[in-house]
This record gives structure tokens, sequence and C-alpha cells, in this order.
């Protein structure tokens, strides 16, 4: 993988894609064993930058690292100099003179990563920014698919939920897409960002990707579960209905949530997947989130494998099974 | 209580520029007086004697050779944000009129939100007296709508027109109170000074970073809806309507909003509006950086992108051009908006919003020439005569006994735009490393040269 960064999947190839997805399987491998420490980071700094707390994002990192053998070092919001009202900007300053050889940084503002890569020699992976990108989670989540389904080409993929605040969402959309799947965004209108199919579309034929209909929105659940082969649920949160988007959760749960019933109209064995945390009985029920279909605890396994592959291959690492 | 009557024509903020000089041989274009010709302009003791071919040279005046060049009389900006007294470190009235002269601007409406706000005759002399003594251009002063800016109470609006306020503007923020809005545009008919509103709807416009579109969309930054502008426009238009007051609507950045305009006017409303170079010019696909568009010389989430309101889209764009075009638009002003360093140096969501704009205005202008979107004689006008009649100000034309305020520029130079270069302390342009064709080559007030390019 010939770049410095990960900050999203807009800019991903399918040939990227499928590297990363190749790399991920044999570090599935490496975790299988009974010493699941290699050396390929042995002597790296890496440096996990939370300015959201994300207890589960930053362990999956650390995790990842460690098994590769780097140097970790955290620094959170809480009790750091980023509280102290350090800015970003100096932060990066900091990490520079420190020789970090990798940032994993996670931000509420959309584009933050951007910034700090810009002035950094060290690769920056984002963990997820604002409402912008979280290109691990999607990565992880072509990975889980493809283990389970053998393939994303042609699959069709309901995404369910709150997409106008959803970093995930919108960086699945452009990785499923990205590898020939066609991805359904249903939402209430008020959690719809507008024009963002048109920007994946448009996006997508600048890169030479030639699916039909890439992505398409819809307000009707029923119309997005129709023959779909993956069926994600997105966290909506309460605050929504403070700020006047939603009325309530419960109308939310009966028009949009993931029961039984509704998965019934998906394709049969289709998958079901979240990003986490759950809102069980709201965007998902108990009985769908760990029901048989439910593939909810391999994503979160898988995404340590595909957090070293990220990290592998950035510090220059061929794919396959080299490790 | 001034009379509308004689407020309408103001007299210069200076004495000082009183020089004399004969402008030979230039292609002089006074949209004012409908003059495109090959010929001569003499300035005596700071004024303009004569406009024609031989006009004479006062004794021992500088003689200065055009031949190649055009010539038009000063340009005029109804939106600057010289940020004194307050934000020094962003700008002073002595770098945001050097600015000026730079870009050919000789005369400045300095906008109110300084801290304090202009919103006393305190404040208002202060600017006098500081462009006076520091300035390089004409400086006039845009008194605040409410005190403080605070979007509650009026500010004195007679006290403020007697120091000599040419208009009134809240800018930066909205007068979003109806009762308030309605209430400042009836007052103001006792001064005769245009009410000039920053169309926002802040409802609509929470958190909002960009343009609301498929690039806000894409990048995850909340959007400012055209909607936002538009309602504010509509509302304001009906209050004018209501008052018989003069409404001024600034930085016009939605097509649709040119619709309301368009309305009220054939309603003989007295509505006015200005248009900014960038709305003209750019697009919201430079903040989504190289990758989005192929024109963009930026990075994604490039701060320099943000200004508000937002930078919109194509179709946008054109309409602004259109606008001027058939007059729905009066004008062009630049909303100089200069920041520090730090100011932009953070994530998208921290920066402050804003270009530093004085010094590319006219390049950013011609580039629409250029295109065809505008003859060279109506970019001229929308710099000149028509920004001058909106606030009434007695610039913006060589007229004989006007002041000696004229612009001599190269609409075939090009240039880089280089920041460090720049005359204002704001380097906070989307433009940087651009190349622009059509440059000022010289600037003059009341006879005098202030910026010389010509060597
Ligand atoms: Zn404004």
């Amino acid at each position: 993988m010939r770049r410095k960064d990960v900050l999203d999947l807009d800019d991903f190839t399918a040939d990227e894609l499928r590297e990363v997805l190749e790399t991920t399987a044999a570090m599935k491998e490496v975790l299988a064993r009974p010493i699941r420490r290699v050396p390929p980071l042995r002597g790296k700094t890496i440096v996990n930058c939370f300015y959201e707390a994300s207890t589960r994002t930053r362990v999956s990192f650390e995790l990842a690292a460690k098994n590769l053998s780097a140097d970790v070092v955290n620094i959170t919001a809480s009790g750091s100099s980023v509280e102290k009202g350090e800015t970003l900007v100096d932060t990066t300053r900091t990490l520079q003179a420190l020789g970090a050889d990798m940032v994993i940084m996670r931000h509420g503002a959309s584009g933050a990563p951007y910034l700090v890569a810009r002035e950094l020699e060290a690769s920056v992976i984002n963990a997820g920014d604002g409402w912008h990108a979280h290109p691990t989670q999607a990565l992880l989540d072509l990975f889980t698919v493809q283990s389970r389904l053998g393939s994303i080409e042609g699959r069709r993929v309901a995404i369910i939920g709150d997409i106008l605040h959803s970093r995930v969402a919108r960086s699945a959309t452009w990785g499923f897409t990205t590898l020939g799947a066609q991805v359904v965004l249903c939402a209430p209108p008020t959690l719809l960002p507008i024009g963002f199919a048109d920007a994946v579309n448009t996006g997508l034929r600048a890169k030479g990707i030639v699916t039909a209909c890439p992505v398409t929105v819809t307000h009707d659940v029923d119309e997005a579960l129709r023959d779909a082969d993956v069926v994600m649920a997105l966290r909506v949160q309460r605050e929504r209905m403070d700020s006047g988007l939603l009325p309530s959760l419960r109308e939310y749960s009966r028009e949009w949530g993931i029961t039984r019933e509704r998965i019934a109209k998906a394709r049969f064995g289709a998958l079901v997947m979240h990003p986490g945390p759950m809102n069980e009985g709201v965007e998902i029920s108990p009985e769908v989130a760990y029901g048989p279909q439910s593939v909810i605890e391999a994503q979160v396994t898988n995404g340590v494998a595909v957090r070293m592959a990220v990290m592998y291959l950035l510090a220059g690492g061929r794919a396959g099974p080299a490790v | 209580m001034s009379n509308p009557n004689n407020a309408i024509r103001l007299a210069g903020a200076h004495g000082r520029f009183l020089g004399s000089l004969v402008i030979r041989g230039g292609r002089v274009i006074d949209p004012a007086q409908g003059i495109d010709a090959i010929t001569d302009i003499a300035i005596r003791d700071g004024f303009v004697e004569a406009v024609g071919v031989g006009a004479d040279a006062p004794p021992g005046a500088q003689v200065i050779d055009a031949r190649g060049l055009i010539v038009t009389p000063g340009f005029v900006d109804l939106h600057t944000h010289l940020r004194e007294p307050g934000f020094e470190y962003r700008e002073t009235i002595a770098t945001g009129t050097a600015a000026a002269a730079a870009g050919g601007f000789t005369t400045v409406c300095a906008m109110p939100n300084t801290e304090p706000a202009i919103d006393t005759t305190a404040v208002v002399d202060f600017i006098h007296d500081t462009a006076r003594r520091q300035g390089s251009v004409r400086v006039y002063v845009i008194g605040a709508i409410t005190r403080g800016r605070k979007g509650k109470a009026l500010a004195d609006l007679v006290e403020l027109a007697n120091a000599g306020v040419v208009a009134y503007s809240d800018d930066g923020d909205c007068v979003t109170d109806s009762a308030l809005m309605r209430n400042a545009l009836a007052y103001s008919r006792t001064t005769g000074r245009p009410v000039v509103q920053h169309a926002e709807d802040r409802a609509l416009t929470t958190g909002a970073q960009m343009h609301e579109g498929s690039v806000s969309a894409r990048l995850g930054l909340p959007g400012w809806p055209r909607a936002a502008e538009e309602v504010i426009v509509a509302r304001d238009c009906e209050l004018a309507a209501l008052t018989g007051a003069h409404l001024h609507v600034a930085h016009v950045s939605s097509a649709g909003t040119l619709d309301f305009i368009r309305r009220a006017r054939s309603r003989g409303v007295h509505v006015t509006a200005e248009v900014t170079p960038h709305h003209l010019t750019l697009t919201d696909a430079l903040v989504g950086g190289h990758w989005w568009s192929a024109t963009a010389s930026l990075p994604a989430y490039d701060t320099r992108t943000k200004v508000n309101p937002p930078l919109r889209e194509t179709p946008d764009s054109l309409a602004m051009a259109a606008g001027l075009r058939d007059g729905v638009i009066d004008c062009i002003a630049t909303d100089h908006a200069p920041h520090g360093i730090t100011d932009k140096h953070c994530e998208y969501q921290a920066a402050a919003s804003g270009i530093s704009n004085l010094e590319t205005a006219l390049g950013s202008v011609l580039a629409v020439v250029h295109a065809g979107g505008l003859t060279l004689v109506e970019a001229i006008a929308a710099l000149t005569i028509r920004p001058a009649r909106v606030f009434g100000l007695a610039a913006g034309s060589l007229l004989p006994g006007m002041a000696g305020d004229v612009t001599i520029l190269d609409p075939d130079r090009e240039w880089c735009v280089d920041p460090a270069q720049f005359r204002s302390k704001g380097r906070n342009t989307p433009l940087a490393g651009h190349l622009l064709r059509g440059q000022v080559i010289q600037t003059i007030v009341g006879g005098e040269v202030i910026c010389d390019r010509s060597a």
C-alpha cells in the first residue's frame, strides 16, 4: 500500500482494499497462534491520540499495535495537555518532536486528522473524525462480510439509522461501493445528509467504478431491507430528539428499528451488523442483535486483525502471509 | 435631526490628499459618464479638473504615462473589515487601507464588528481620526444597527449619522428579530442611511461550516443551506416594503436570493445588493480539496476556504454574474475579512470565517470578465459608480470636481498570489499560489500616487 496515511476510504482503489483484506486474513492467522506477537513494528512508536473517549476503539488499536511489537503511548483528552487547552496544532508539534512513527487519531471535528497528517511526517490513521470517516471500522465491516459471504461485489448492503451524524455509514458506503456492492441508505429524512448519495456516485465514477446505482436513499425501511445481503443498524442517540430531529425513540424504533419481523424481508441468511455501542430495543431488537444472523461479535474480533493489517501495510509491509 | 436630502452626498473623509498630476494616453473607462476612450485626465489640488485629450497639466505636476493601460475611477468597497479597534493583530486602519490601495480601492467602508463595536460617536470619531492620520485611502464608517451589535436594542442611529456613518449594519451577525429589524428600517428613514443586513437565519445554521450540499455531506461538516439566506432576504424585503426604508443585502451567495430581490424591486421596494469576488468565482468544491475537484489547488478541509456566507455551487456563482449584468445586484463588495494565523491554523470547525480579499478582488473579478461572464465596463461600473450610488458616496466617477481618485490597471498582466507580499495583515486567502490575470498598476488618491507597480 503506497500511502502515508489512512484518513478515509474515499481515496482507496479496489485493489488497495483487497490488499488490506488479504493482509487481515494473514493477521487472523497470527491471532490464532498461541503466541500472538509478531515483530514487524519492533522499535516503532505508535501514539494513540484520542480526543473523544472510546475505550473499544482505543483498546482495539492498542492490542493491534502491541501484537505487532510496537511501543504504544496513549494520549487521551481527559487529564492531559489536551484538556488544558493545548491546541491540535501544538499537540501535532509535540508528536513530531517526540518522533512518533504512527499516530492513531480520534477527534470530534470532521477533518481534524487531515490537518495533523499535513503537518506530520508520521503516518496518521483516522480512528474516527466527527461525522466524517472511520476507515478502520469500515474495513473490518468489509472483512466480516467477505469472510461470511465469500464476496462483496454485487451484494446489497442496507445501512439503517442516523446516517447524518455517522462516520461509520460514510466510510462503509465508500468501502462497499468501491468493491462493487450496492448500498442503500435508510433513515428518517431529518437524519439523511442531503447530497451524500450524489457525492459518492460522482466520486465512484471519477474512480472508474461503474456499478449501476451504487448508492440509493430511502425513508422506507421495508424497501431498504428488500433483497439485502447485509443489514447494518446504526446507533440513534437520545440527543437527536432534543435537537428536534426525531419526535421520540419510541416512534423511531417502531418505524425504523430492526426487528425479527423486519429482518425476514431481507435475503435469507442476511448478515446483521452494528458498529456499537447498541441501543437494544431502539435501532435493533435484542433477538436480532444476538440472533443467528448477527455478526456483531465477529466485527469486534476482526477489528484487531484489520488494524494490525493497516498498521503493517502503512509501515511498508506487503500483503500476503509474510508475517 | 439630519435631513435625508442633504445626507445623500457626503464629502470625502479627508482633506489630506491634495496632489496634482496628469494621466496621459490611457483607455479611460468611467461608466458614470459613459466614457470609454483613449484620453487624458488632469487632477489639480486633489480634484479632477478635466477629462479629455490634451487635458492640461498644472505647472510642475507629475505626468503619468498610461498608454496601454486602463484608467478608471478609484474602486469603492462598501464592505471592509478593518478590525481596528479591538483586533489589531488581524488588521489595522493603516494596514487595511494600504491593502485597499494595493488592490485599487480608494474608498472603503469600515464594518462595525470591532471591539468596541461602532455604536457611538466616540468610536466613529476614532476611526475617522485614525484614518486621517494613518490611512492610505478614504475611509467611511458603517455604524451598528443595534447597541453592541447584540441584536436587542437599537443603537443611536441619528447620532451615528450625525457623526458621519454612511450606513448601518450588524454584519457578522444577522438582525434576526423581525420586530427589531422592522424598527431599524423604519427609524433609518430619519437619516436616509441604508440598513445593511447580513442575511443568515441562525436557527438554520447552527454549527454550520460550509454550504449544505454534496460536498458538506461527504466531508461530514454541518451545512449552511441557501434557505437560511433566502428566508431573511424575503422577510426583509417585506419589511422594507412596509417601512419604505432602504435595505441593502450584504454578500448575496444564493441564486434564489436574487428572485426575492428582483420581485421586491419590481414592486418599487428600495432594495440594493452586493456580491463578493469569491461568491462570483469560487465554489464549495474547493473545500473538498484536490481529490474532489480537479481544479482545486488546496487539500481537503483547508480553512482558507471557510467564509460566511459560504462558497456555494456553480449555478450560484453564475447567477451572481448574471445578477450584476442585469442589475439585480448593484455592485461588488469585497467583505475583506483578514485573520491572524492562529484564527485559521486549526480544525475546520474551530477556524474563523473570512477571506483577505482587497488585494485579489480585481484579479478575481477580471477572471469573470476574461471568461465572458461580464464586460470590462460592467465590471468597472460594479467596482466604482454603482457601489458609490448605493451608499450615496461622492466617489466612483471622474467627473470634473470629483475627488482625484484613480486606479490604473493592466487587465492582462499575470501575477501569482503570494500572501506573504500582502499589505494586509490577513494572509488568509484560498487563492494563495493561484495565477491571476489583471493587476493594479497605480492607485491615486486625491492626485497622489499611493501604490505604484509601474516600474
Ligand atoms: Zn457578513
